[in-house]
């Protein structure tokens, strides 16, 4: 493998300057300033400051309500981290294969990516609405009594769907260029063998996938716990209740909404701590399974 | 070479910023949260103001519902570039009572700049609720408003009933709803600002307190007491309509407004402020009257409380401060909506009250209210009977998060996952940590 050789200094730091700035006032100064004011509580105004400490953890952590958050926060991430996979490796699969028009299945299939998040939630809404949706008012014709604004279960439903739905283009490019570049004399062989395309599938393809996989895996996770914001948002604010109220948003409500910044600071601070945690568990442990 | 090009590029921004407004015209940010068609017209009249003077010009612009405003202002302020004026909902004035420097009392800006208001003519009600104990006001009042019942008389002659005789009591507004299920319509009842009306109108109509110390006038130790057989009574009657399909519930704030003037649902309850809207977009017969009661609670029925905003002159920021035009134009025009003509032209051409007696008498006596059915209705609600500590309004802070926990716990028992009287429980409970936090940060 080529490696480019720099003579100096000054180039190579000039050229990662920009991602460098990007990353300190993007990344490095609102986390330092969510950990300077985790540790403080503060009146909605900025007025009045007093140092209180790990009393907003405390706090945090032994709120009912903040570990049925987490609960939910589990169960929203793996249902859409399942149903974006799973579901973007069974398109990967069939637009793999040598048929008329799989070009124009995988740019369709790629589309979906290109909307915004509030914007993809939208057009939900106006597809699940009981009084102004397509969809939502055919279930109620139907006889299913369809209102997510009032049903828990069918709100989180709504909203893993939703969310699932924008991720799937993204995993579907890994998968795709991930089984291309499948040898196909691997493949071949176990066809001679007598394999049948099932069984090739699962013992073949999908352990040589496994990088994309565990990549993807690891996006996924981060997408569902923090790039939801906006779908959640935009179709229940966290509602009925509090049945859509995943960590992310359990934030914004406390900090934006309920102006209690010491523990919105808290919250997002374990929150990034946890995320952390998962990467480097994920990299430590199931790297070792990857097979390149 | 570079500290060359670098000082000169310093002085050139330094020259860029320089102040260069001598006779120019002052701008005053004024944020409010008003939609159509109130929005325009509450900007209407920031216009006349404008036309009426050359030295100040009032910039409104909508910053989104009551509590998106808030939050906006509130996140301006930290950030040092707060609005001159922002309307404020009703239970935002606990907050902006406790905020210190960053607002600036309205007493304390009239008198400085010798704007003088008669604050005797303004309705008790809407005095009390934006004043100090002593009397001294915090907060410029304007758009004050009510809760009412706007009835579908359309809906009523179909199920049979007498479109002219709207309910007055929960009783008649149950046998109501039940007539009009029977007659095949799909939404009987429904009710926007689930909160305000339904827990804080019902409770200042019954007389009964929903917090300790006046409700929250007498200080910021108050605590909830919203676990009461009334609300506990009142809450349970409308999860089970809601089960029997005659209450429909509409959703969180102002989500219901839309449900009346679509037609979709016959008696809806929301602020007299949709009456403007109510009349352009109802394409059918329909009346306005006063909220209903249970009869057999002694004393009721009381006079309602207000709701709507007021105006709150802010300062800048933590560490900014206004020229003293800036506050004099705020005054000005404080000062010119505070005119009977204005006070009365808001009234009629909104649904809100009119927030002096003599904007009141003004509008008696040209008939309006006899050509406006119902339009006398909200004021008529507010003045009845005697005042109590329990029907002079609400000054808790924190509130706009209680009243969310409120209706959070009121859609877990609409979904049949508790009921009323445990949902009012968990709201006490919940709603007087936040009190509780309130407390400690403004100590």
């Amino acid at each position: 493998m080529r490696k480019t050789i720099f003579k100096g200094m000054l180039l190579p730091y000039a050229l990662l300057a920009p991602q460098l700035a990007i990353t300190l006032v993007f990344f490095f100064w609102p986390a330092g300033q969510a950990l300077w004011q985790s540790v403080q509580r503060q009146d909605p105004f900025g007025l009045r400051t007093e140092f209180a400490g790990l009393d907003n953890f405390v706090d945090v952590l032994t709120d009912a309500d903040y570990l049925a958050a987490v609960a939910r926060t589990l169960v929203f991430s793996l249902a859409v981290t399942a149903l974006a996979l799973g579901t973007a490796l069974f398109f990967a699969v069939l637009a793999d294969k040598q048929i008329r028009g799989a070009r124009m299945y995988r740019t369709l299939l790629i589309w979906p990516y290109a909307v915004a998040p509030a914007v993809a939630a939208v057009l939900w809404l106006f597809l699940f609405h009981p009084s102004i949706g397509l969809i939502g008012r055919a279930l109620n014709q139907a006889g299913i009594a369809w209102d997510y604004r009032l049903n828990d279960t069918q709100a989180m439903l709504l909203v893993i769907i939703a969310s699932a739905w924008k991720q799937v283009s993204y995993n579907f490019i890994f998968f795709l260029a991930g089984l291309q570049s499948i040898p196909r004399a691997v493949l071949e062989a176990a066809a001679i063998d007598g394999a049948r395309p099932a069984y090739r599938f699962w013992t073949v393809v999908f352990p040589l996938l496994s990088p994309t996989s565990f990549f993807l895996l690891v996006v996924n996770l981060v997408y569902a716990f923090f790039d939801t914001f906006g779908v959640i948002h935009a179709l229940t604010h966290g509602g009925p209740g509090k049945a859509t109220e995943t960590l992310i948003y359990k934030v914004y409500v406390d900090g934006v909404q309920n102006l209690n910044l010491g523990a919105s600071a808290a919250q997002s601070v374990i929150l990034m701590a946890v995320v952390i945690a998962l990467t480097m568990v994920q990299y430590r442990y199931v790297e070792r399974r990857v097979h390149y | 070479m570079m500290r060359r090009i670098l000082l000169a590029a310093a002085i050139a921004t330094l020259g860029l910023a320089a102040p260069t407004r001598a006779q120019q015209t002052v701008d005053i940010q004024f944020w409010h949260g008003l939609p159509q068609p109130l929005g325009g017209l509450l900007e209407g009249f920031a216009e006349e103001f404008n036309r009426s003077q050359a030295r100040y010009r009032v910039v409104p612009s909508f910053r989104g519902s009551y509590p998106e405003t808030m939050v906006a202002a509130v996140a301006a302020f930290r950030a040092g570039t707060a609005p001159h004026i922002v309307q404020m909902f009703e239970v935002g004035t606990g907050t902006m009572m406790a905020a210190g420097r960053a607002v600036r009392p309205l007493h304390e800006l009239l008198a400085e700049q010798h704007v003088a208001i008669d604050w005797n003519d303004y309705l008790p009600a809407v005095r009390g609720y934006y004043s100090l104990p002593d009397g001294r006001m915090m907060s410029m009042p304007f758009n004050s408003s009510t809760a009412v019942m706007f009835w579908n008389k359309d809906h009523f002659r179909r199920a049979g009933l007498d479109p002219e005789t709207p309910p007055k009591t929960w009783a008649e507004i149950e046998q109501a709803a039940r007539r009009l299920k029977e007659a095949g319509l799909a939404c009987p009842i429904s009710t926007a600002w689930p909160t305000w009306i339904m827990v804080e109108q019902a409770s200042a109509l019954h007389d009964t307190p929903i917090a300790t110390l006046a409700n929250g006038f007498g200080g910021l130790n108050a605590e909830l007491r919203i676990s009461n057989p009334l609300l506990t009574r009142h809450l349970t009657n409308l999860v089970n309509w809601q089960r029997e399909g005659l209450f429909r519930y509409g959703g969180r704030d102002a989500a219901g407004d839309a449900l009346f003037p679509s037609g979709e649902c016959s008696i809806v309850f929301a602020s007299s402020g949709i009456r403007a809207r109510v009349i352009r977009e109802g394409r059918f017969a329909w009346g306005e009257g006063m909220l209903p009661y249970y009869d057999d609670v002694p004393g009721a029925p009381r006079n309602s409380i207000i709701g709507g905003a007021s105006f709150w002159a802010m300062n800048k920021g933590p560490n900014a401060t206004r020229t003293a035009e800036e506050w004099r134009g705020i005054a000005e025009f404080f000062r010119f909506l505070s005119q009977p003509e204005i006070a009365a032209r808001w009234h009629t051409e909104t649904g809100f009250l009119p927030v002096t007696r003599t904007a009141y008498e003004r509008v008696r006596q040209t008939g309006y209210y006899q050509q406006n059915t119902g339009a006398d209705v909200p004021i008529e609600q507010l003045l009845r009977g005697e005042m109590t500590e329990n029907t002079r309004g609400i000054r808790l802070g924190g509130f706009a998060e209680i009243r969310n926990i409120i209706q959070e716990e009121l859609e877990r028992s609409f979904q049949g996952q508790q009921t009323a009287q445990q949902a009012l429980a968990n709201a006490q409970n919940r709603g007087n940590q936040v009190l509780r936090n309130f407390e400690r940060q403004n100590r």
